[in-house]
């Protein structure tokens, strides 16, 4: 009875166009963001942050940058574990180079040099659709992780080839580095996804949001009602790089500490990306966070299903897991090709109705 | 003039490699002409193919890993060995079996649906088969031997030397999967020119709605289609396992048949072959006068730039149909 429009009247323009125009939703974000602030950071402990939450919110903004290419503005990309480690890189030099500076600021920064090699990867696919653009992106992936492992410069000539996050600090609070605490971890994670999350929701409800999607559905006849394909495409690409820079940089920095570019940004990590948003919902700031949480659970969930309770070896189940994720990847396509977030959005039409059924 | 021999010998290498890539790309293109699916299990298929064949030929019993971890028994082989002929064929039939199961099970939910929609289904088909493989199979590395020759050729050293006064050295397999993939071409043209079943082909990768009105069956085009695309991956799957053992990497040269696709365009059997040489070369080559300039290893990106630079120029490859865009 809760879940209705009804009495819910609108006297202004500005209540009408809101992000969640039904109460009970608006008060269900409040308190979301209340318990993740308020409740979460004194609850977590190490296991919960490293296994489940950080890596939740940093995935899901990476899911974020790549659904407003994929989802928003049409143009597929398998590029993602590339510009991570764009993020990722960035950040270990302007860190050592400028330690004087916050990282939270070094990893805005390492957003927009993703941004950048974004759009200079982006603009072949002015001439290029669909598979050919797929492709074609493949050759930012490969040769990325190439250069990062190729040019000593990145990694600051290190022995192993590796890099490694130096310990750095925010309001006297260690970030960075072997000594993070979960929570402080997942503070600046969450900070990170819930800023992000918000630009993205405006953008895409925005001009720049519309043009995406105009380009999307056809970008000959968006070109013909003065959408300008180029502006439209770049922008997209450089903000769908910008979030997942942002996310790489986090990963390496706060979540692993230490990464090399060939093992922590292969191609896997592009499919990886590439199915949340699938599986989340093309075109869904929620179903970026849902596919996010799927397939970031599901791996903890099937190992300690299988080798926990079942005592199978462990290499079993990841397989069992890839097949697991691979025959979901296609019951979703056949299924409900929007995701997630398209169940999510019946369960909420059929509340409004609940207990009638039309 | 001893550069030049060396860099012709990293040719015709090139070309040998590129025959390899070739092989893949093709049954890429079979199943794009006829279907418009592109297919990414591709390479997985050549994967599965060849562990199937390992399997069957080593006389493995099937899922014996999940059979032992469930009911705690040690069971891993039959205790047979099956004659590399006849395993041959039995993985062909398992192959053809796959293909009638992934048309009952994924294609055939998903007709008329967009293009990417469909890449993507393939995208998580070759995580299933990926997975799949590995738990009938065991997922160690494994030697394939079919009796085909390997190792350098002392003919073709003979021969270069009296000519050039330089032995090159060339794998007498590389030799055998040019010879063969010839003939797979060969036989796939014919097929595809001079059956009934190769024109009904053509006519679904010409215009599924005319095809279903003149009476032709699209499913069993689609299984067809793919079982011949499994028995390519089949052949590309035993020259590569030969080559380098059958390992998961090897699913990763599905990857690299796609920029050979982008250079050929995706509908042109002799657009995969000229593609795949291309690229065989291409890389060879850079590898051998700038990759020392650069820390070497280009050859795990240059195929895609290679082809992206290509695109933005020819965007529908060397040999496909021009693109033309309506409103």
């Amino acid at each position: 009875m809760l879940y209705r429009e009804a009495g819910d009247f609108k006297t202004s323009y500005r209540d009408d166009s809101q992000t969640f125009p039904l109460k009970l939703d608006r008060m269900g974000y409040w308190v979301t963001l209340a318990v993740a602030f308020g409740v979460i950071p004194f609850v977590i402990t190490d296991y919960w942050a490293n296994a489940v939450l950080v890596p939740f919110l940093i995935y899901a903004i990476a899911a974020l940058g790549l659904n407003i290419l994929v989802g928003f503005g049409g143009q597929v990309s398998l590029g993602t574990g590339g510009f991570m480690a764009v993020g990722a890189y960035a950040t270990y030099k302007l860190t050592t180079t400028f330690p004087e500076i916050s990282l939270l600021i070094h990893i805005l920064l390492a957003g927009g040099i993703t941004a950048a090699v974004g759009v200079f990867f982006g603009l072949p696919s002015l001439r290029i659709k669909g598979f050919y653009l797929a492709v074609a992106t493949l050759a930012a992936q490969f040769f990325l992780v190439w250069l990062f492992n190729k040019v000593p410069w990145f990694y600051n000539y290190s022995a192993s080839g590796q890099i490694t996050a130096p310990e750095r600090t925010f309001l006297g609070y260690v970030i960075s580095g072997p000594a993070t605490s979960a929570p402080a971890k997942y503070l600046v994670c969450l900070a990170f996804a819930v800023a992000l999350a918000w630009v993205a929701r405006n953008l895409t409800r925005g001009t720049a949001g519309r043009k995406w999607m105009a380009i999307r559905d056809m970008d000959i006849a968006a070109e013909i009602i003065g959408v300008n394909p180029l502006t439209a495409k770049m922008s997209a690409f450089a903000v769908s790089s910008f979030f997942i820079g942002v996310a790489g940089a986090l990963l390496f920095s706060i979540y692993l500490g230490a990464a090399e570019a060939s093992e922590t940004f292969g191609i896997n990590k592009s499919f990886l990306v590439l199915f949340m948003v699938i599986i989340g919902g093309l075109g869904s700031i929620f179903g970026s966070f849902a596919g996010a949480a799927f397939l970031v659970v599901l791996p903890v969930f099937l190992k300690n299903v299988l080798v926990g309770a079942f005592g199978w070896p462990t290499d079993l189940a990841a397989h069992v897991e890839l097949m697991i994720v691979g025959a979901l990847i296609v019951f979703f396509l056949i299924v409900e090709p929007h995701g997630l977030a398209q169940l999510w959005r019946l369960t909420k039409e059929k509340l409004r109705l609940w207990p009638f059924p039309h | 003039m001893e550069q030049l021999l060396y860099a012709s010998e990293v040719l015709v290498n090139g070309l040998m490699a590129g025959v390899m890539y070739s092989l893949v790309a093709l049954g890429f293109v079979l199943i794009f002409k006829a279907s418009g699916v592109f297919n990414y299990a591709q390479g997985v298929l050549a994967l599965f193919a060849a562990l199937t064949l390992v399997g069957i030929q080593q006389g493995q019993v099937p899922f014996a890993h999940l059979i032992n971890a469930i009911t705690g028994s040690h069971i891993s082989s039959f205790g047979w060995t099956v004659p590399s002929l006849l395993a041959i064929l039995l993985t062909a039939l398992v192959m053809v079996g796959l293909a009638i199961l992934i048309e009952a099970l994924v294609l055939k939910h998903l007709v008329g649906q967009e293009p990417i929609i469909m890449f993507m289904a393939t995208i998580g088909l070759a995580y299933f088969l990926e997975g799949l493989g590995d738990i009938m199979w065991g997922a160690d590395v494994k030697t394939l031997d079919v009796g085909l020759p390997q190792g350098i050729s002392d003919t073709a050293e003979a021969w270069t030397a009296a000519l050039t006064g330089y032995g090159f050295f060339i794998d007498r397999l590389d030799i055998w999967a040019t010879v063969i993939a010839a003939l797979l071409v060969a036989a796939l043209v014919a097929f595809s020119q001079y059956t009934k079943q190769g024109r009904a082909m053509r006519a679904v990768a010409d215009d599924h709605q005319a095809a279903l009105s003149v009476g032709i069956s699209l499913r069993f085009i689609w299984v067809m289609v793919w079982s011949i695309a499994g028995f390519v991956a089949l052949v590309a799957g035993i020259m590569w396992g030969t080559k380098s053992g059958v390992q998961f990497s090897l699913s990763l040269i599905a990857l690299k048949a796609l920029p050979v696709l982008m250079l050929g365009g995706f509908t042109s059997i002799p657009g995969a072959i000229v593609g795949g040489l291309i690229i065989g070369v291409g890389e060879k080559l850079f590898e051998f006068y700038i990759g020392p300039m650069v820390g070497g290893a280009t050859e795990s990106w240059f195929a895609y730039v290679l082809a992206l630079i290509f695109l933005v120029f020819r965007p529908q490859g060397l040999f496909g149909e021009r693109i033309i865009e309506r409103v």
